[in-house]
Parts: C-alpha cells; structure tokens; sequence
C-alpha cells in the first residue's frame, strides 16, 4: 500500500467521510454496539443532538433535511435501537427525504445467531429504503458511506441505511475515501427526453385550460423559480399536492392551493375542468385522486417525475417524461411560447367565488382562524412542521404558504408524533427562521418526551397544540363511514399540557376563548426558548371540504 | 381473550366498529409500541398470548420494536394490523407499508389475508402458532375491503399445517443418557431459562434438584423458574451474574441446560464457556441446540416432558457435598454487594424487596437499573419478573406493567426503571392515568444512559460521547400533569416513607430516586470475556 | 401475459431477497426465477418469468431497475432466444412398463439417470412446453417427485444481454 493511505480505524474512516460530506449534525442515541462511532464522533466538531427515542432521530433528520435540502444524518444502536427506527425510515421514504441512517451492530462472528440486541435490520428495512447495507468488511467501509450519501441524496431523494458491525467499526481501515462514486446499477435520468419535450410545449400550446400540478419533486428539485417563470408565462394556474406545498406561492393569482380528499374547491374544480394536467414531481396517491376512473375525466394528463417508476403506476398517462423537474422545466421554458388564458383564468375567479373555502359551525376556538391568523401574523413565512390529523389539514388548508421548505409533515405514511423531532430538526437548519409546529393531542403524546431534547438544545420553537381531548381525525371517520359509533378515541387521560411544558421548562399558554388567541400569538412569536400553546376545541370540529371513498374531487362535502 | 391493547386508525376502522361491539376491552395506549409492549407483559405475565392492533402504515411500522422483542424472547403475542385496500398493495398508497415484508425477520409467521374466507382460519392458526411450540410473536395483516366484507364464519376445527411441528417427544435413549451422566456427574449445575417457565417445569426442576442435589443457575429469562432463596439456588450467570454462578460454570462438569439459549452475555468467550462439562441441552427447538455451544446430549423436547422423563430414571437421591460446600465458599466470599454511603439504587430495591415481601410482580427497562433489579429483587414464583432480555429494549417497563397488572389485578405490580429508559415511553403515563392502572414506577434517575456511561468508563477512555441526560424534565411534576402522585426521594432515610406510601396508595404512583450519579453494575464480565475473570466492585 | 425477464444483478448476498421481496410486497406473480454467476464473477443474471398484463410488466420492469444491485434488465420475451428448463422426475418404473417409459424419454431426448428397483429418475431440459409434455406423458405411471429449475435463456446470434450495452452510473 502507499505510504499516503493512513491506517485508522473503521469508526474514525466514517466520520472522515462524514465530515468531506459537510455533515454539521448528526441525531442518535447512543448504546453498546455504536459505541465506537460515538467515542470517535465526539472528537469530531459534529454537533450531535441526543434524542428520546430513536424514531426521533429520523423524524429530527428528516424535518432538518426537508427544510435545508441537505441529507439527515442519524446514529443508533443496534437491536432496539435499530427497530425503534424503522417508522422514521418508513417515514421518510414514503415523502422521498434524503436521510443515511447508521446503526450498530453485533460483532460479524454473531450474525445471525440471534445474539443480545441482534436483529437483521437490513433485513426488515428493505422495503423501506432506497438502499441499504450490512457492511463486512471494514475496507469497504469509506467507500459505503460514500455511496450512501448519494444515492439518499440523487435522483429521488430516500433513506440510505449503513449496518456496522461493532468489530468493522473497530477494526483498522486502510482504504482511502473513493473520489468516485462508481455504480453501475443506479444512474438517474436528470434531462428530459428532447422529443418527448417538444410533445409537451405542443400540448400546452394547444391546451385552452391547462393546470400545473406541483408536487414534492419540485420543491427536492429546488425548481420552485421555473415553476413559477412557467406558470406565468403561459398564464397556467398551479394546484400542488400536500408535499408539493410552498412550491408555488399561495398568495399569488395563479395559485390554487392542494388538490385532493381534503383540497380546495376551487383546485378540485380545476382538475374536474383541465383539459391539460401537467403534473410535476407528484405521485398521484389515492389521497390526491379521489375515485381514480373520475379523475381529471377532460383532461389529458401529463407527467414529469424523476422516477421512472411513478409514472404510469396510478392514473393513465398520455405524455411520460422523465427526469429532473429542474432541468425540465429550464429546456421546457426555451421550447413554449408565452400564452394567455383569459376564459379559464375567469373560471377560475368564478370557482373561486363560488366555492371559497370556509369553515361551519364549531365551538369557541375555531382551530381554522386561528391558523388563518398565525399566516396573517407571520405573513405565510413561518416554516411550519405539523403531525397528522384534523390540524394537519387545516395547517395545509389555511396557512397560505409562500416558500417551498416550509411545510413540514409526514404526507405519505401520515405518522402520528412526526411533528415535535421534525420541528426540533427544523429549527436546528434554519436558527434564523421562526418555526412552528401545528400539533394535536394524540400525535403530540407520540413523541413529546422531546421537548427535552428541544430545551437541551437551546433552540426556539413555538408549539401550537389543538386539544379536542379525542382522535378526531378518526373520529371524524366514524361519524360518516361508521354510523358515529366512536370507538376508543377519546382520551380521558391527556396530561395537563401547560403543566406538562412547564416541567420541562417551557412556556405554556391556555386558550379557551376567540379573543386570547391573537395575544397569544403574538407573545409567543416575541419569546425566545420554547412557548407551547394549548387551544382547547371542539372533538366535533369537522375537516371540509371532504370528499368521501368512491366520490369524484369535485363532489365535495362542504361545512353548512 | 379478554383485553387488547391498540390506536385505530383508518384502514382498521372495521375492526374497531366490530370491537365496540364484542365486548372484549379495549386499552387505548398513546403510542403503538407500547401496545405492542403491554400486550407482551399480558403475556409475560399469564402464559396466555397477548394481543395489539394497531392500523396500517406507521400504526403498523411503531409495533416493529415490540415484535422483535418478543420474538428474541419467545413470547406469544398477536398482532393485528389493518392494511390498505386490496387493489391498493404495492402502489406506495397513502399509509402502506409492507409490514409482512418487515416483519419476517422478527415474526414466528405471519399472514397477509388476501381473500375474506381465509380471515378466520388464519386468525385461529396465527393463535396457535404463536402459543404452541416455541412462542413468538405473529402478525396478521388485513387490508381494509377484506374487514368489511361478509363471509359466513366458519372456524376451522383443524388446522393443516404440514410445515410445521410444535411437539416433539424426549428421545428415550437421550433420555437415558442424560440419566446416567447426571449420575455420573460430580459437580453437575442446572441451568435454567425462559423455557422453563414456558413449558411450565418449575416444579420438575426444583424436583430435579432437590433428589439429585444439584446447584441451580439461571439466564435472565429464567428468573422465577426456581425460588432465587432456596439453597441450591446460586444465582444468575453471565455478564452481570454472580460471582459465584460464574465460577460454578467454570468448574461444573455436567451443564443440564433447560430452555436456554446460551446467549452471548451468558457464555462470556464461548471457548472459555464451561470448559471441563459436559452439556445437556434440553429445548423444543432444535435449531437452538449446538447453535452456540456443542451440546453433548441433546434432548429436543417440551422442558417439561423431558424432566419428567429424566425424572423417572432416576430412581434415587444423591448428594454432592464438596461440590456445595465450594460453591457455598465462593458465595460467602462474594456476595452481592454495594457501597452504603449516598443514595444507592440496591438500597431502593433491597427496601422495595422488603416491603413487598418478595411477592411483587416486577417489570423492569434496560440498563443498569435493569440489572439492579435483577440482582437485588430475589422472585420465587415464575411469571412475576418481566424484563427484555434478548433485545434489551429501553421503554419496554412502564407498557409491560400495564399489561402484567391488568393481566393480573390485585397483585402489586411495579415498574423499575432509569431515566433513559422511561421517557422512551413517558407518554403511557397517560393510559395509566386514564383507566387508573395500578402500576408503581419506581425511577431510578443518575441523569445518565448509565449503562451505556458505565461502558464507556471501562472500555472507552472514559469519554463519556452523548451519554448524559441534559434537559431531563422534573419528573414528579411531570407525572403531576398526568394526575398521577408521585413522590421524590434524594436521600436514603426518604425511601421507605415513599415506597410505603406508593404501595399503600390505590392506582399508579411514581418514586423518583436521585441515585448516587456514577454507581456501576458488579461484577461484570467484559464482553467477550471470560467468565471467571469479573470486575467486581469498588471505585480505584 | 407471461413474459421472460433476463436481469444482471450484482452477485452480492441479499440480492435475491432484494428481489423477491419487491415481488410480494407489490403483489406480482413469479411464474419462475433462476439465478446463477456470469462470465463475470462479481455478475449473477437471474432469469424471471413474470405473468401479468402489461401495466403490471412494465411497473415490474421500472420496480426492477429502481433497486441499486439491478445492472441491467430486458424483457426478452420477443426477442429470438433459446430457452431451456432442467427437470429431474421420479416416476413408478415396474419392470412391465420400463419399456414404455424408454420410449417417452427417447422421444423426448431425456435422460435416465438412476435406477431403482421400481423407480427411475429421468432427467430432461428443454423450454416449458416440451417440460411440461414430458411430465404430462410419465404421468400416468406415478410421479413421485418432481424438481424443476425455473427458466434459463440466452438471446440468439451473436447478441448478448451482456454489460457493454448499459451505462455505468457514476457521480461524484
Ligand atoms: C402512528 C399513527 N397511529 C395511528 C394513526 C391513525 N390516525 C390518523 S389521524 C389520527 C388522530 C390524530 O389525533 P390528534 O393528533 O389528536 O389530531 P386531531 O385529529 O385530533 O387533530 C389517528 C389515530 C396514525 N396516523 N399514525
Ligand atoms: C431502545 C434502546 N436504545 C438504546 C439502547 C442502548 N442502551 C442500553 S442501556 C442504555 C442506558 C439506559 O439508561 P437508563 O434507562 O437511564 O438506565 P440506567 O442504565 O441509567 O440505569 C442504553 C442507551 C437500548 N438498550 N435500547
Ligand atoms: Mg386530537
Ligand atoms: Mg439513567
């Protein structure tokens, strides 16, 4: 070997890499088989954040990697550790977040004899990453890592999983971190099929009533500048998906906001009424399409998404593109001439008018105005992470988001307790933004015990918690599919949440009436730390508009 | 089945509708792992399977950890997941994931009912899998439109399960053989596992070693298999076993091991394991024997059964004095002990001990405390110690209790665990508050991963990477939040006031002691060490 | 639909896992799956028959070549190819009727590889038609046991499925 290559061991060649990759933070827990990345972390300048509970650490990566655009790095253990994990990978798979997850392991010699905290998590994590791997040989290690980085961090984005032996992490490592990444089997398309390109500048030329669908791979793509130069140069209003939110400003014109069982009337309509439907960077999931065979029925539809696979896989497809929304849109603006649509820019204005988005009857607090007040107040610029249930939807419904990385929510797995560590991760990326997270009952208690790790860290987050006391998203289910027979979702035990705060030294705020709510607001957007928000609500709140299994977009239920 | 444990959610919706309806109760717990865990100490605790629903997607990934610990631990649990629409699996449709792909490391079997007639036949096989044989954990995934189907019921009356074997009978001329060489053994041990409390054999191993006079060790799993204040009993063996059981296995020449796995913190270096002995190996699972350690005379069969079948060569009583009187030498010069001066986490546990007369049921957490327990709580009764032992699962203590003491009302039931550890699962404070559970918690604090800070004491330079609690919250006011008294205790004279009053007073309670920070766990073996070579206590 | 699926794989453990796991968790049918080592020993090439219509064949392809380890892959189906199977069957064989039994083998250029006292173990490649047709003919004698090897192809003439036709990905 050269003299050049230093012996080190595998633990100190990981941070090496991490370090050329420009990893500033890592998120984990530690325990006996990761030990020896710890001791070699802790003489590295990475910043590591100690989490509760290991799905955390995903869920932290993944809100710091949604809301910087750089990969998430987290650490754990192996066995508990490791499956403790495996909801925030699922997690971040399903919304494409770029996340290498390390883990520990038992020594090689123990593989697979079921030893103390062994578990095949490569095993069990293959539906759930991109890629993952079991390295055994500590010379492979530098290079590994390498890849892991990108391939979580290319093409579409995903979570890369490295498993590391205790005895490879401690083993002596001579090979040299790889300038290259060399594989043969992964080689995203980034630049869109030039003829197929010309086929869509045609088809939006001849299109009377065209309508741009923005969704998460816009925002992965950073092509938020081209969306919104396209958008207005043929005069195209733009609807986006609940990832795709931010990816076109909602305070302008042209924006229609989210599509879907729960979107906007007026972006439903539009999709009912399109005679062209561009998507960009969406998957058309179930949550978006409502009754697959009524969907968008006028118009043709096409698609541009960098994984081959998307396209096709749930709604037919009459124009296929593949590649990088970025690098299409740019050859896309240089093939379409600008183009107006007067009659369908009107239609539009009418839906608007006719169908805006309101809330019924509820009781004191309306969870809705509320929010619609934090928009107002922060001017749509807050970066807001929020966890699943009613309040996630009125956080995608009624903020009014005006810059892509600023919603942060588990959209495709819908995880419970996603929230708090993706607010915490958040906050840790951008220290000069004010970060929110718009939060319910039942996920808040999923994860709360980081609150701890939100006060060790010193940053400022501001927790806006609507307790209807119930699962009401489910609850919600039960009263139109279930002949409101609402069973076990009702939480008689919730903790007195403001006490709760203040325990781990947190402000808290109680809300029961219209008028505190602003007050409220506006103190917590002063302080500094972490101020927690209780507004007590109604359980018999609804989410409108709803459309119901089997039911086109536009036959949508709406509050009286 | 009387009780599960779960968080709906929609694709399990119908399941829930008919739930409502059946009048099985329903424990609706803040987080689907602790479903999971809890309906592991229902297990634990009874010997019957334990049950957790949870609905599709992350519902169904947050059960992963719960699964994978009983699995190491070979406890029968069920669980029951809703799944997306037929027609939906394996478009990435809004909250799928492919938990039967997931869960095939970690599972015993699992199902994914595709066709409605099938549901109730595998419902029934999935019980039966999971309690049979060696138990473990079993999964049935349902998508939604097969929930909400009609079928007639029918249950099937036999199952056909060629693939499968859950009872084999003792080999009766290993049997023989394990005969005559326990006879032949003049410094025989038996050591004794989870199996044996499985099988139900408490009672032919303490027979066993009363007639044949052999000295008893244990594995973590097989606390409470044997009465830890009989004489013959010497204690655990292991990492942080007793000096004396340690020793004992390396002298012994005959190991009868009963439902063990000789798992890697029980052996220690496996070329050093038990070098002058000859193993008996009695488990129902074949692929355990010779696994790790070459087992001289095999025996594949229920641990009952097989002792019963020994029992009956050996007609008998024998006696091993010399044996007895060094083992008792070893004991009496290494007994279990600790520094008196602080807070010391033995003391709460030896005054715990006290007060509950030893007949406490005891869920524990993993780390240092873990250990503690296992050391200074003595049980005499199987099913009344419950701790993770194979995946050694932080957060597992709090949930078990739930399901041991709604498994087992009346009986005191207390959780021991450390700070990590409790707040992996804090948020149960909540279901325990809710339907007023009776679960004390007594939480050993030193702020620290203990565990995890004294390892890196001994084994890494004393850098002690990540391993301190910053931003622990005040955890007496945080279980005020939750309506639940609590009580803290900082110096010894505050402990038994507060252990008294927690186990006086009705539902949960929780204890917090501040322990002295950097207490460790004696004697440990390092990992990969040998058995008889332990450091033992004292600070240089 | 059935079609054959010729995919080059990186001859790593957990390959095959990979693989077989996508087909279940995203409800295809294997009809068939072979796999051994290529001329290049760090390449297996796992040969897949799938059934299925078209939009399911073509989500397996894109599925397929998502994974990281899946160098390359094409649908031979139309393509001229040679396609061959192993089976190895044990049928009743009574003296009476080996004569017969030789026959068949003869017609169907098997081979009988064992004898028992009333059993034979014949052994015979070919594409699944004539397979199946063979086992259809010993049927009536008794099988005792069959073991087949799923399909194996190679493309016909001097074309290969081989690496020179596919990019190698490399970034920095
Ligand atoms: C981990 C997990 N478990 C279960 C569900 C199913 N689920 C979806 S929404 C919801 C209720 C959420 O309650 P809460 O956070 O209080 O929000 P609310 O609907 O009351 O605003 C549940 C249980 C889920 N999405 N994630
Ligand atoms: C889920 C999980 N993550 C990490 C570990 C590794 N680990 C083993 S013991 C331990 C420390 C436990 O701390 P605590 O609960 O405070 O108990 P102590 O050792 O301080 O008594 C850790 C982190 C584990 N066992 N389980
Ligand atoms: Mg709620
Ligand atoms: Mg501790």
């Amino acid at each position: 070997m050269g003299q050049e290559t230093k012996v080190r061991t595998g633990a100190r060649a990981v941070m090496e890499v991490l370090q050329a990759e420009g990893v500033e933070l890592v998120f984990g827990y530690p325990g006996g088989a990761v030990l020896p990345l710890y001791h070699e972390l802790a003489q590295t300048s990475i910043h590591h954040i100690l989490v509760r509970q290991e799905q955390n650490a995903v869920h932290a990566a993944s809100g710091y990697a949604r809301t910087s655009g750089r990969t998430g790095v987290c650490f754990a253990t192996s066995g508990p550790g490791a499956t403790n994990l495996v909801t925030g990978i699922a997690t971040a798979y399903m919304d494409s977040v770029p996340v290498v997850i390390f883990t520990g392991q038992v020594p090689t010699s123990m593989v697979g004899s079921d030893a103390f905290q062994e578990t095949d998590i490569t095993g069990i994590t293959i539906p759930i990453t991109k890629h993952n791997y079991l390295v055994k040989d500590v010379e492979e290690l530098p290079r590994i890592v390498k890849e892991a980085f990108y391939i979580a961090s290319t093409g579409r984005p995903g979570p890369v999983l490295v498993d590391i032996p205790k005895d490879v992490a401690l083993a002596p490592c001579q090979a040299p971190i790889p300038e290259k990444v060399e594989l043969r089997g992964y080689k995203p398309t980034y630049h869109g099929h030039p003829g197929q390109l010309r086929a869509l500048a045609r088809l939006l030329k001849e299109s009377r009533r065209p309508l741009l669908f923005a969704g998460g791979g816009v925002i992965a793509s950073g092509a938020e500048g081209y969306l919104q130069e396209l958008a207005e140069k043929i005069q195209a209003p733009v609807a986006t998906s609940l990832t795709g939110l931010g990816a076109f400003p909602e305070d302008t014109p042209l924006s229609l906001g989210m599509v879907g069982l729960h979107g906007k009337p007026c972006a439903n309509h539009a999709v009912m009424e399109c005679d062209l439907l561009v998507g960009l960077g969406v998957r058309f999931d179930d949550r978006v399409t409502g009754a697959i065979e009524k969907f968008a029925p006028r118009a043709r539809i096409a698609h541009v998404d960098i994984d081959p696979a998307e396209i096709g896989k749930n709604v037919r497809v009459d124009l296929p593109l593949v590649g990088d929304i970025s690098c299409v849109l740019k050859e896309l603006l240089a093939l379409v001439e600008p183009a107006e649509h007067p009659e369908w820019l009107e239609r539009i204005k009418i839906l608007r008018n006719n169908y805006p988005l309101t809330y019924g009857r509820g009781g004191e607090v309306r969870p809705q105005w509320v929010i619609e007040r934090l928009g107002e107040m922060t001017r749509g610029r807050a970066i807001i992470a929020t966890d699943v249930g009613q309040h996630q939807m009125w956080a995608a419904l009624f903020y009014g988001y005006t810059e892509p990385r600023t919603f942060i929510s588990s959209c495709g797995l819908g995880t419970m307790g996603y929230g708090l560590p993706a607010a915490i991760g958040a906050a840790l990326a951008r220290p000069d933004r004010q970060v929110w997270l718009i939060t319910g009952d039942g996920s808040l208690q999923m994860s709360m015990a980081e609150l701890g790790t939100a006060i060790e860290q010193g940053i400022s987050l501001k927790v806006l918690l609507f307790n209807n006391q119930s699962l009401a998203m489910v609850r919600q289910l039960q009263h139109f599919y279930y002949e409101g027979r609402y069973t076990a979702i009702k939480f008689t035990g919730n903790p007195d949440f403001v006490r709760l705060a203040e325990c781990y030294g947190a402000t808290g705020l109680r809300i029961a009436k219209q008028e505190e709510v602003v007050p409220a607001l506006a103190r917590a957007m002063q302080e500094d730390g972490i101020t927690l928000i209780e507004c007590l609500i109604s359980e018999e709140e609804m989410v409108y508009p709803m459309v119901l299994n089997g039911a086109a977009l536009n036959e949508m239920l709406l509050p009286e | 089945m009387d009780t599960v444990f779960g968080i709906p959610g929609g694709a399990v919706l119908p399941l829930y509708h008919e739930l409502a309806a059946s009048g099985i109760r329903h424990i609706l717990t803040r987080h689907e792992q602790a479903a999971a865990h809890a309906a592991e100490g229902y297990a634990r605790a009874t010997g019957r399977p334990g049950v957790c629903i949870a609905t599709s997607g992350p519902g169904a990934t947050n059960l992963v950890t719960g699964i994978a610990d009983a699995y190491m631990d070979s406890i029968p649990i069920v669980a029951i997941t809703g799944q997306v629409g037929v027609a939906m699996i394996g478009h990435d449709s809004f909250q799928e994931a492919d938990i039967t792909g997931i869960t095939l490391p970690i599972t015993k079997a699992n199902y994914l009912v595709k066709n409605i007639r099938d549901l109730a036949a595998t419902i029934h096989e999935a019980f039966y899998v999971a309690t049979t044989g060696r138990p473990g954990p079993v999964l049935v995934d349902i998508p939604k439109d097969i929930t909400t189907q009609r079928a007639a019921f029918h249950y099937p009356p036999k199952l056909r399960l060629p693939g499968y074997r859950s009872r084999v009978e003792p080999h009766a001329l290993q049997v023989a053989q394990a005969a005559a060489a326990i006879l032949a053994a003049e410094k025989p041990l038996l050591f004794i596992g989870g199996g044996v409390i499985t099988s139900g054999a408490h009672e032919e191993v303490r027979q066993l070693a009363e007639e044949q006079d052999i000295p008893v060790i244990m594995s973590m799993m097989g606390k409470g298999a044997f009465p830890e204040t009989h004489p013959l009993f010497i204690g655990m063996v292991g990492m942080h076993g007793t000096v004396a059981a340690n020793y004992a296995v390396c002298e012994t020449d005959l190991i009868i091991g009963v439902g063990v796995r000789f798992d890697d913190r029980v052996t220690g270096k496996i070329e050093a394991f038990a070098p002058r002995a000859k193993i008996i190996h009695i488990d129902i699972d074949a692929a355990e024997i010779g696994k790790v350690v070459p087992a001289h005379i095999p025996i594949v069969a229920d641990a009952r059964q097989a002792l019963q079948a020994i029992l009956a060569r050996l007609p008998e009583k024998k006696e091993h004095p010399a044996w007895r009187q060094k083992i008792k030498v070893w004991q009496d010069e290494h007994p279990l002990r600790y520094d008196e001066c602080g807070l010391k986490p033995q003391y709460v546990i030896e005054e715990l001990y006290r007060l509950t007369e030893g007949r406490a049921v005891i869920a524990t957490d993993v780390g240092q405390h873990q250990m503690w327990a296992v050391q200074y709580y003595p049980v005499e009764r199987p099913r009344s110690f419950l701790s993770s032992c194979g995946l050694g699962t932080m957060g597992f203590g709090v949930p078990a209790a739930m399901g041991a003491a709604i498994a087992r009302p009346g009986e005191t039931v207390v959780a021991i665990t450390g700070d990590g550890s409790f707040q992996m699962n804090i948020q149960e404070l909540a279901t325990l508050s809710h339907y007023r559970i009776p679960v004390k918690i007594i939480l050993l604090n030193n702020g620290y991963l203990g565990m995890v800070r004294q390892w890196q004491e001994f084994f890494f330079e004393r850098r002690y990477a990540y391993s301190e609690m910053g931003g622990n919250p005040d955890f007496v006011k945080v279980a005020e939040a939750y309506r639940l008294p609590a009580r803290r205790v900082t110096t010894r004279e505050e402990v038994v006031p507060a252990l008294e009053e927690a186990l006086a007073t009705d539902g949960p309670y929780l204890v917090e002691a501040l322990i002295d920070r950097e207490e460790n766990v004696f004697p440990m073996v390092p990992p990969g060490g040998t058995l008889n070579k332990m450091v033992t206590g004292g600070r240089q | 639909m059935k079609r054959t699926l010729s995919v080059l794989v990186e001859n790593r453990p957990g390959v095959l896992t990979r693989v077989a796991g996508l087909f279940s968790r995203r409800g295809y049918n294997i009809d068939s799956l072979a796999v051994g080592r290529t001329e290049n020993p760090t390449i297996s090439r796992m040969t897949i028959v799938v059934d299925g219509d078209e939009q399911i064949i073509e989500q397996v392809c894109k599925q397929l070549n998502k994974l990281i380890d899946v160098i390359k892959l094409s649908d031979i189906t139309d393509d001229p190819h040679v396609g061959r199977e192993l089976m190895l069957i044990k049928v009743n064989a009574d003296p009476a009727v080996r004569g017969e039994i030789m026959q068949i083998v003869d017609i169907f250029r098997a081979r009988i590889v064992d004898i028992a006292r009333n059993s034979l173990i014949i052994e015979a490649t070919g594409d699944a038609d004539k397979i199946d047709a063979l086992e259809n003919s010993l049927r009536p004698f008794g099988i005792r046991e069959v073991v087949r090897t799923g399909k194996i192809a190679m493309l016909r003439g001097a074309k290969t499925k081989g690496m020179e036709a596919s990019g190698d990905g490399t970034g920095d």
